[in-house]
């Protein structure tokens, strides 16, 4: 199957899939479950949201294993099962994915370094256990997203460049500040992330989650202000959420998110898919327009 | 007096801890939060003084500077830290009833969601500010939140919640709440929740920061 990295190389746009959370809840997920115990009792849903963006033209998906790190398993009893949990999602995807690629999703561990609640020995470890069980699933890429930290991210880049063959994709979250800049939680731009992060060997770097993919056009702007080269990844919410009738739902329909696909494209972007609140049909509109350049 | 005060609010807004804390750099050296609220006591600075025209200064100047994206979380946790040490100090000055705070919030994340950074962060920084904070965690059902606000009687209750999927959460627990001790100002925020959702569900308050929380406190005394 090769490499994404090479894919790109001949100048294709690729498309990526959409939201996991939200699609997990809408398939009767309850708040407080533990979404990767899905991936052994509830295998066939969790194929079915992989294979349903497979089938809306996606050319990689995701794995369910976002929050698949010992220090986000622990909340739930499962920090023993990481190993499990996390080559069981990858195998999902992987059934699903066919000749596509399949992206071995690493969330953050929700410790913050600086505090000292964690040392940085003990996230890489986690970090460690969990991308070696999703390249033994058949991943081919490792996917370390909705990062803020840098730290935090850095130690996700190292343990995956260090204990797996796999291509080493990350991105961060980023919100607009009063100044009209774009920060993480922690304070970070996205000129610190390349900065930071790119001398540690990521292979594809970028954005996630956020408040929509309009807002994503300006970061991947100051991402290609600091490197031409390096292929850029960019999963969008699909706006942000609005309260209606004692559910939440996300505004921005997929003939929304496209018509920012011509814009995102020109900023610089490589790889485009969803985040929270994007659906197969959001996918499947990105990919029209794609198709059509 | 009012020299050493000024030093400790400083040491809070910069996230000078003690002594030796190596941060920030450039008051390596110096006393930190620690050391300076301990020497504020022994010199005969009333303790009220201390918290409030030292300690909680100090916060303010960073949950405005906060709110305004002027620092980011890793600042206001040095500064919480460095608050924390000088409130250690002032312990028994609340456990007598010689120093009075402002009044008492119950705050928790709510159920089914275990995100804790910011619920956390404002609890923090409304401890700063000079209110006593009942922290329930994470996961916090309504009957947890009820029993709390019925063993701490006007205590102010905040909500929080990061996900789309738990923020509905809050209109059962909120209204579970004031059902049982009618009267019972409840407060919500974190990521995705708004003042629209705050007025759907008929909550007293949405903020959209922790600066925004206190403001609110503040104009209740």
């Amino acid at each position: 199957m090769g490499k994404i990295t090479d894919r790109l190389k001949e100048g294709k746009i690729l498309v990526s899939d959409g939201a996991w959370g939200t699609f997990l809840h809408a398939k009767g997920l309850k708040p407080g479950q533990c979404p990767e115990l899905w991936n052994i009792e509830h295998a066939e849903e969790v194929y079915d949201i992989a294979k349903s963006y497979i089938e809306a033209g996606a050319d990689m998906v995701e794995t369910n294993s976002f929050g698949g790190s010992s220090f986000k398993l622990v909340h739930y009893g499962l920090a023993q099962r990481a190993s499990e949990l996390n080559e069981a999602a990858a195998v999902i995807s992987r059934k699903a994915a066919g000749d596509k690629f399949v992206l071995g999703s690493v969330g953050p561990t929700g410790k913050i370094l600086m505090m000292g609640e964690v040392t940085p020995e003990e996230i890489y470890e986690s970090f460690k256990e969990q991308v070696i069980a999703l390249e033994k699933g058949g991943v081919d890429a490792i996917i370390i997203e909705t990062m803020t930290d840098l730290d935090e991210a850095r130690l996700a880049v190292r343990a995956a460049k260090e204990n797996t063959t796999r291509e080493v994709i990350c991105t961060m979250t980023f919100e607009k500040t009063v100044d009209g800049e774009f920060r993480s939680m922690m304070g970070v731009s996205p000129t610190e992330m390349m900065t930071e992060l790119l001398p540690e060997g990521v292979d594809i770097i970028g954005a996630n989650c956020g408040n929509g993919i309009e807002g994503m056009i300006q970061i991947v702007k100051e991402i290609r202000s600091c490197n031409s080269v390096i292929p850029v990844l960019v999963h969008a919410n699909a706006g942000m959420p609005v309260y209606n009738d004692g559910a939440t739902l996300f505004p921005e329909t997929p003939e929304q998110t496209a018509g920012f696909v011509q814009a995102i494209i020109d900023a610089g972007v490589n790889i485009i898919g969803g985040c929270c609140g994007t659906t197969p049909d959001h996918i499947r509109q990105i990919g029209r327009v794609v198709r059509e350049l | 007096m009012e020299e050493i005060l000024e030093k400790l609010a400083y040491c809070v807004e910069f996230g000078k801890i003690n002594l030796a804390s190596p941060y920030p750099p450039d008051m390596r050296g110096q006393d930190g939060a620690d050391e300076l609220t301990k020497k504020a006591l022994e010199m005969g600075v009333p303790p009220t003084e201390v918290l409030n025209k030292g300690l909680v200064i100090g916060m303010g100047k960073v949950g405005v500077k906060f709110r305004e994206n002027k620092v980011f979380v890793p600042q206001v946790l040095m500064s919480a830290k460095a608050m924390s040490f000088g409130m250690a100090h002032l312990k028994p000055f609340f456990n007598d009833g010689s120093v009075v705070r402002k009044g008492k919030i119950i705050i928790g994340t709510v159920e089914g969601d275990l995100h804790d950074i910011g619920k956390n962060l404002v609890a923090m920084m409304v401890e700063g500010s000079g209110w006593e904070v009942i922290d329930l965690g994470t996961d916090v059902n309504a009957g947890k939140f009820v029993a709390a606000v019925q063993a701490n009687p006007g205590a102010v209750v905040c909500l929080s919640a990061l996900l789309t999927t738990t923020m509905v959460n809050m209109e059962k627990i909120g209204k579970a709440v004031k059902e049982a001790v009618p009267g019972t100002i409840v407060a919500i925020g974190g990521a995705p929740v708004n003042q629209d959702f705050s007025n759907k569900i008929g909550m007293d308050v949405y903020a959209p920061d922790p600066q925004g929380l206190i403001d609110y406190l503040g104009n209740l005394n």
